[in-house]
């Protein structure tokens, strides 16, 4: 457990946990779970299928209690927002009046529907039953519930799965756009990729315990054991060398003989740190 | 107020096109209304068919929709995602419960006019309505609230609705029969309605056996609720 990496500054955090233990029966699900998230900032938790992290999101948002541990979330439960794996739609309803019976409850004006309808694309299917929805609609209209009184900080509970790559970027995007108003925002993904592209920390969880925690890029260095560089030369050759001073005299060669198109330093990504630190994939 | 209020509206549309639940509200009134007008025979007392399929539809329709919405809701997350925007679950079972009650309290009005009731007698036979559909509407939300999903909602609910409904009209050719079904409410109901409703002069007359089976059932109906609720919750 790597408790060290996590970064300990002085923001007053919004999500605090410390040491939390959620057993289910015998079964231990998280075995001491110690994370800290600030105000405005996306945090990834990362891992495969039956890591845990859907029991951890609902201990953060109060649906399970711990077993044993500190949970400190600071925000009433009004001020949150969250699509869980199951989206709990009403079925026969349409877009328009799933939204209107939370429009009513969080006590904000009706105009507020056809706002967050447009804004997740779903203005054309307004009058559309949910069971006549595609599985990308369906996330984006929860999408839309889970946003549309503003909360403080949002909790998503693998958002893309199972989404085709144009709604899971469409998704991304509106994930971004809450960010951008200094929303918080805490997700689960087994996609690094997406925990890559969207998240400022990731925590990588793995069978109840997290493993790794930090910046995407700063994980990705700390692994960097092998520091290759991809070579490519304007005669067609491409060449994978290690990051030494015999590379160094090479590359200095096709400096000089102005054979050298393209130079990268390689970065293991999340998913090869995964591999290492588990010897499992994630998905 | 207003979460009870948005709830109910909630449940109206959603009622409106859910078929299932739909029919339990016109089944037993329509047959009433065709019984009624098309078999005559002889000796037959007033208002037969009219206080039979009250007593069956009591038995049925509040708790069978009510047990049904809300395993349903249970199974599809959605009443947990109520719960986690502070819908209170009381607030949530006074939204369903007073829609489905209003219904059902149409359903009874129709039953009621079908019937030869009017004026005084209409208003007892309705008062009589209101606290069996209550009764049964408690029934169901224990079991909706018990069970994780509508498919053990179903088997749950589908013997204990065949004993409310239909006990009353067995207990009329089995004196065993009647012995037991006096203790479920649906029975009590349909003796109110048949002491007042079978002889012309029609006169409410409400014996304490009436009164007290009823308490014990919606007070049993309330403690398997409470359980239910302290097992699984509302969500
Ligand atoms: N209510 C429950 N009862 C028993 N076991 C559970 C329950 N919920 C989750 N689990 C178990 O906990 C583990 C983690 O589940 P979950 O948090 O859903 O993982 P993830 O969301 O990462 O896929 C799984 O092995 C799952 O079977
Ligand atoms: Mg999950």
């Amino acid at each position: 457990m790597n408790q060290n990496n996590i970064n300990q500054n002085n923001i007053k955090s919004i999500v605090a946990l410390s040491n939390v233990v959620k057993q289910f029966g015998e079964k231990e699900v998280l075995k001491g779970i110690s994370l800290t998230v600030k105000p405005g900032e996306i945090v990834g938790l990362l891992g495969p299928s039956g890591a845990g992290k859907t029991t951890m999101i609902k201990i953060v948002t109060g649906q399970l209690e711990a077993t044993s541990g500190k949970v400190m979330v600071d925000s009433s439960s009004t001020e949150m927002g969250m699509m869980m794996d199951s989206l709990g739609l009403y079925e026969r309803l349409s877009c328009y009046d799933n939204l209107k019976l939370f429009a009513k409850i969080y006590n904000i004006p009706v105009e507020r529907i056809d706002e967050v309808l447009k804004k997740v694309g779903l203005s054309e299917a307004k009058k559309r039953p949910v069971d006549k929805l595609s599985k990308g609609m369906r996330g984006r209209l929860a999408l839309a519930r889970a946003v549309m009184h503003e909360p403080k900080i949002l909790f998503l509970d693998e958002p893309t799965s199972g989404l085709d790559p144009t709604t899971t970027n469409q998704i991304h995007e509106l994930i971004l756009e809450e960010k951008a108003k200094g929303t918080t925002i805490f997700l689960t993904t087994h996609n690094m990729a997406e925990a890559e592209k969207l998240c400022q920390h990731v925590a990588l969880l793995h069978e109840g315990k997290i493993i790794e925690y930090g910046e995407p890029k700063e994980i990705g260095r700390k692994y960097n054991h092998q520091k290759k560089l991809q070579i490519r030369l304007y005669d067609g050759r491409c060449m994978e060398l290690l990051n030494n001073k015999e590379a160094a005299e090479k590359v200095q060669d096709y400096l000089a003989q102005e054979l050298l198109e393209t130079i990268h330093s390689t970065e293991p990504n999340l998913e090869t740190v995964f591999m290492e630190l588990t010897g499992s994939m994630l998905e | 107020m207003r979460n009870i209020i948005a709830i109910f509206q909630k449940q109206v549309k959603e009622t409106f096109k859910n078929k299932t639940i739909l029919i339990q509200f016109i089944m037993f009134p329509l047959m009433a209304i065709i019984m009624e007008n098309t078999v005559k025979i002889e000796g037959m007392p007033d208002n037969f068919f009219v206080n039979l399929f009250s007593s069956m539809y009591i038995g049925m329709a509040p708790l069978t929709s009510m047990a049904s919405i809300i395993s349903e809701e249970k199974e599809k997350n959605t009443l947990r995602v109520l719960m986690m925007s502070q819908v209170k679950p009381m607030q949530y079972l006074i939204g369903t419960g007073s829609y489905i009650w209003g219904i059902c309290m149409i359903g009874a009005c129709v039953l009621g006019l079908t019937g030869t009731y009017e004026g005084k007698e209409l208003v007892a036979f309705l008062g009589i309505m209101a606290v069996g559909i209550l009764a049964s509407l408690l029934m169901g939300a224990a079991i909706g609230t018990w069970s994780h999903n509508q498919m053990s909602a179903t088997s749950l609910t589908m013997p204990v609705m065949f004993v409310f409904s239909f006990l009353p009209m067995l207990s009329m050719f089995n004196e065993a029969i009647d012995k037991i079904a006096r203790l479920v409410y649906s029975d009590q109901i349909y003796t109110l309605l048949n002491n007042m409703g079978y002889q012309s002069g029609y006169q409410l007359e409400i014996a304490l056996e009436n009164v007290a089976v009823v308490g014990v059932n919606m007070a049993v109906a309330i403690l398997f609720f409470a359980y239910a609720y302290k097992k699984s919750g509302l969500a």
